[in-house]
This record gives structure tokens, C-alpha cells and sequence, in this order.
């Protein structure tokens, strides 16, 4: 399976204050990557890292097996994006935004194509009106238009169903699916709601203060019968060299600050055999609760994770 | 970069705001017009007043079409500034207001030529406002007042002058005015796209410009060896109403006006180069801030 985005390293810190920390992460061709955090975690100044708003203060960005700083051009030629509010030329047609913002995307639009891409959020009707005059659903549906209008691989979406109602949020919601089954699309979606992301991604990552806290499979990091180990040894590199020599590999979290694990719950007192065997000194083995619980108390406790992303 | 000017042309094309400023001069024009065709012969006789008996201009309709526009620019040309940093500030701060510059920085378009495209569009922004002006203080006051020569009044040094230019020198001295003031407003639209650039929305670069551009007219303005020596010969300011040198017509000894001449032409090369060089520097310099830029907006 080939990779579409590939993050090493990523910070980005503004004077003193580090929005994004040391992440790393992979997005595969065809993925609905979900990317879940609270407000604040630093899921839009990561998007704008990949979408070159933002310059990272440290860290690499290789999309579409290309470093993203030096092919910028061609990379945005393949990439669509809506990043929080779809924000529009307000006093411009729909008709005349998604023109506009197809001749920025350097392609040769026809009004069929425009009026097909209208069509398809459901605004044809309303296509000569102007933007001022739209609801949040609307213009979020013709945000999303204007990030399909060139036909790109990639489609990045921020908060995309935010300030919408049931039905707006459903249709997002099957439109985003529709990209990636019908098309072939591979989408990033963020959002600060796990049942959001559940619905429509098939990997994921959650992050919290700027770091990674879990990535992986939604089905098996959402199985409540896997639990997420946090181990703490008096020497982590020795612990996770030894675990790397074993079957626990499959389930180490790559790229946390912490020596984690998404494992069957059962398989717990194994691991700790295994380990004490292997001259692993432990201090403390953490059965976390299930990835929901854990995402919730992120949310509801968040300065218990800010000490232990801050060790 | 073609297809990105026209883009930006349709937006300025489209905003409400882009009209005030045509709408703003197209009065003031209308009302020195409606003025002196009502009463200029009493602004005549004072402006005459000290030179009346010793300076013949019979033959002169001394309120003609080429001194209305004279004395239109006189004035307009001061405030227009005002009118340009209108739009040129809006260039970025409002692009940043509404959310969708993110959304155009998202796209396969480079900053740099976000910036110049930018630039050009205000620069032809100031250009059609400049010739809305040529349209209405020249032409209109041509058909309204007639022609006939011109005068100049003009203050040098201690001693006050009038300058007598024929009907058929006038004409390609407006030319070149109205060239000369639309590189001087391009340094101001140049001046405001840089402020914009670091502001999320319109009113803050807006004010800053016309804020600049006060304390830098009164700069020039002050009298005082260490500023004129020191500060003025480096401040835009100083050069942005130099159009006039246009009219400042060559005489010989014996005062006569020679005609196709400049009386000094040098000046007016170095003000425009002056002025060029400000215009390189400020969007030189938006490029480089703002391809450093993170868009937080």
C-alpha cells in the first residue's frame, strides 16, 4: 500500500509556546485518516503544515512520495482542502467562487464542470446567488465543491461538520465515504468528536498538546477488548529494544513519547512475564482504559496527559 | 500569473468599497466646476491682485479647462492617497478577514506571485483612478471652461510668480502628470500592500497608510537645514507632488516663456527615480515577509 502522506518529526512552536511536538505519522493511499484531538491539541496547525501555511519549525513532510517544501506546487495540484470555516468570497456568486478558486487550482473549468461540481453539494439551484446569503451548511457544502472542483488525490478536511445540523453533518459524513469507496480518494479528516471520526475513518491518530497519543486501526484501537498499556521502565530504550525482539512489537505505538501498547486486555499479564524475563525493570504498568475512555479523559482531564505528554 | 490578475481585477471589480473612491472624486471635481463657473472671476481677482496692473493676459480666458484641471490636481492629488490605500490595503488584511486567503495559499499559486499580481491590480486600480480624474478635472472642464493658455501661480523662494504656458504647449505636460502622479501613488499602493500584509483586516493598514503619509508630508514640509539635508531627500513624501515641475515652463533672460521646455527636468528624472526605487523596496519587501509568513487567520 502505497504512502500518500508521510509526517517525521513535526514541531512547530511559536515563540515559547510548542503547538506541535515531535509528531509522526502516516497516511495510506485511500485512507479516511482520522485525525482526533480537543481543541487546542494542534490538529489545524498540523494541517496547515501540510496545506504550507504554516513553516514547521522542525520535521519533514513527504506527500505523494515528494518533500512537500520543495514541491509544493505539484503537491498542491493533487491536494484539496477545507480548512475550518469555508470561508468564501462573500459578496461573489457561488457559481463565481468555485470559477475562481478552479483557475487557482490551474485548471480549465466549463460551466458544465462547475455546474456538475454544484450539483453534486446540492447548490446548483442557488448557483448565481451570492455567497452572503447562505447558510453554514451551504457554504460548508460549497467549500467542500471548491476542494473537489480540480478532481485531487488528496482531500484534507478541518472540522468539517462544524456549525452543521443532523442532516448537513450526515451528508458530509457520505460524502466523505463516497470519496474514498467510489473514488478512490484518500481523505484527512479532523474533528475534536470521536463518534465523528468513528463513522467514517478506517486509521486514526489522536493528539493531544502538540503530540502523538495513539495511531493506528479504528476497528482494533476502538475493540473494547484491547486496553492501552502504558508502561514505565527505569530504562524505556532497553524495554522497548527487548520489545522489539518479540511478539509485543505489533502492538507498540510507534513514535509516542511513552512506552505504549493497544493489546488484548487478557494478554496483559503475559507482556509482564515476558518482560520481568527479559531483565526489564518496571516501575509501573498503566492498563489505560479503552480508547473512548482514554479520548475522554483527554478531554475532561486534560492536565493529568499534559504532565505525562510534558515527561 | 494572467489568469491570477484577472482573478483579482473580477474581486476589486466586484466590492462595493472599489467605487467610492470614483464616486468620491467625480464630486469634488464637480464642485470645484459648479464654483468656479458660478464665481471664479472673484478667485481670479485675488489670486491677480498684487500682479494685476503690471501683467497683461488680455488675451488669456484666464478660467479655461487646462487651469481648472490645475487646480483640481492641486488639491485632489493630495487626498487621493486616502482613496488608494482604500483598496491597496485591503489587498492581504482583507483576503486574511474573510477567511479565503488561507484558501488561495492552499492552492498551487506561490507567495511571490500572490504579492506582484497584488501589486499590479492596485497599481491598475490607481492608474484607472487616475484617468476617471484625467476624465472628469481635464476633459470635462475642457468642454465646460473651453481652452486658451495657461497660468501658473507659483510661490519660489520669497517672490511670487506666473507662469504663462500656450495652448498648444499644455496638453502632453498633463501626460506627463498624470504618469508622474501615478508612480507616485503606486509608491503609496506599494506602501499600503506592505502594511496589509501583517494585519487581519482592512481598517488597521488603511489607517496606518494615511497615518504615514501625514507624518511624512509634514516632515517634508517642515523648513529646518537637518531635515532638509538629512531626512526629506529620503522620504517618498517629498517627491509625490514633483508632477507640477511639469508646468514649471524655461524662460529666457528676459522672462519670456520658452516653449517644450522644462525648467528643470533633472529634478523631475531623479524624483521618479526616487520614487521607482521606493516602489522596488516596499513590494520587494512584501515578498519576503510575507513568503516568511504563517497564516494564522
Amino acid at each position: 500500500m502505497s504512502v500518500v502522506i508521510k509526517v517525521d518529526n513535526l514541531s512547530k512552536k511559536f515563540k515559547d509556546f510548542t503547538a506541535v511536538n515531535n509528531l509522526s505519522f502516516t497516511v495510506n493511499k485511500g485512507d479516511v485518516y482520522g485525525f482526533l484531538g480537543q481543541n487546542g491539541a494542534g490538529k489545524s496547525t498540523t494541517i496547515r503544515m501540510l496545506l504550507t501555511l504554516i513553516k514547521p519549525t522542525t520535521g519533514n513532510i513527504t506527500i505523494f512520495e515528494k518533500n512537500l517544501q520543495t514541491n509544493r506546487k505539484k503537491i498542491l495540484q493533487q491536494t484539496g482542502a477545507v480548512i475550518e470555516k469555508p470561508d468564501l468570497y462573500k459578496y461573489l456568486s457561488a457559481y463565481d467562487n468555485l470559477s475562481i478558486f478552479a483557475k487557482m487550482s490551474g485548471i480549465k473549468s466549463t460551466k458544465l464542470l462547475l455546474m456538475n461540481q454544484l450539483e453534486m453539494v446540492g447548490l446548483a439551484e442557488r448557483a448565481k446567488d451570492k455567497v452572503e446569503t447562505f447558510s453554514q451548511g451551504m457554504k460548508q457544502r460549497l467549500g467542500i465543491a471548491v476542494a473537489l472542483v480540480h478532481n485531487p488525490d488528496l482531500i484534507i478536511l478541518d472540522e468539517p461538520t462544524n456549525g452543521l445540523d443532523p442532516q448537513g453533518i450526515t451528508d458530509i459524513r457520505n460524502l466523505i465515504l463516497s470519496l474514498s469507496k467510489d473514488r478512490g480518494k484518500t481523505v484527512v479528516v479532523s474533528s475534536h468528536l470521536l463518534s465523528e471520526i468513528e463513522l467514517v475513518a478506517n486509521r486514526m491518530i489522536i493528539i493531544h498538546n502538540g503530540r502523538k497519543m495513539v495511531e493506528g486501526n479504528v476497528a482494533e484501537l476502538l475493540d473494547p477488548s484491547k486496553a492501552l498499556i502504558q508502561l514505565q521502565t527505569t530504562d524505556d530504550i532497553f524495554a522497548q529494544q527487548q520489545l522489539q525482539q518479540t511478539k509485543w512489537i505489533q502492538f507498540l505505538q510507534p513514535n509516542t513519547t511513552k512506552l505504549q501498547l493497544v493489546m488484548p486486555k487478557n494478554e496483559v499479564p503475559q507482556l509482564i512475564t515476558d518482560l520481568v524475563s527479559k531483565h526489564v525493570q518496571l516501575l509501573s504498568i498503566s492498563p489505560m482504559h479503552a480508547l473512548e475512555n482514554y479520548f475522554l479523559s483527554l478531554t475532561n482531564n486534560p492536565t493529568t496527559h499534559v504532565e505525562s505528554a510534558a515527561n | 500569473m494572467w489568469n491570477l490578475l484577472q482573478i483579482e481585477l473580477f474581486k476589486i471589480s466586484k466590492r462595493p468599497r472599489t467605487y467610492i473612491a470614483f464616486i468620491a472624486i467625480a464630486a469634488i471635481v464637480f464642485i470645484f466646476q459648479f464654483a468656479f463657473k458660478a464665481d471664479g472671476q472673484s478667485y481670479m481677482d485675488l489670486m491677480l491682485q498684487s500682479v494685476k496692473d503690471d501683467f497683461t493676459f488680455e488675451r488669456v480666458k484666464a478660467i479655461n479647462g487646462y487651469f481648472m484641471c490645475y487646480i483640481i490636481l492641486n488639491t485632489l492629488l493630495i487626498q487621493v492617497p486616502i482613496l488608494v490605500a482604500l483598496v491597496a490595503a485591503d489587498s492581504i488584511s482583507g483576503e486574511a478577514n474573510m477567511g479565503t486567503l488561507r484558501l488561495m495559499l492552499s492552492k498551487p499559486i506561490s507567495r511571490s506571485q500572490i504579492i506582484i499580481v497584488k501589486f499590479i491590480a492596485a497599481t491598475i486600480f490607481t492608474l484607472l483612478l487616475l484617468v476617471w480624474m484625467a476624465i472628469t478635472a481635464l476633459f470635462l472642464s475642457m468642454f465646460i471652461f473651453g481652452v486658451d493658455d495657461m497660468l501658473i501661480f507659483r510661490v519660489k523662494g520669497d517672490e511670487s510668480q506666473i507662469l504663462q504656458i500656450t495652448k498648444d504647449d499644455v496638453m502632453w505636460r498633463y501626460f506627463a502628470a498624470f504618469g508622474y502622479a501615478t508612480v507616485a501613488l503606486t509608491v503609496i499602493a506599494a506602501l499600503a500592500l506592505l502594511l496589509s500584509i501583517f494585519a487581519q483586516n482592512s481598517i488597521g493598514p488603511i489607517i496606518a497608510t494615511v497615518c504615514i503619509v501625514i507624518v511624512c508630508t509634514i516632515i517634508s514640509n517642515i523648513n529646518v537645514p537637518i531635515i532638509d539635508n538629512n531626512v526629506k531627500p529620503f522620504l517618498f513624501t517629498s517627491y509625490l507632488v514633483g508632477w507640477k515641475g511639469f508646468f514649471y515652463i524655461a524662460t529666457t533672460e528676459d522672462g519670456e516663456p520658452i516653449k517644450g521646455s522644462l525648467e528643470n527636468w533633472p529634478a523631475i528624472r531623479n524624483s521618479l527615480f526616487i520614487l521607482i526605487g521606493h516602489i522596488v523596496g516596499l513590494v520587494t519587501l512584501s515578498i519576503l515577509i510575507f513568503k516568511r509568513k504563517d497564516i494564522l487567520s
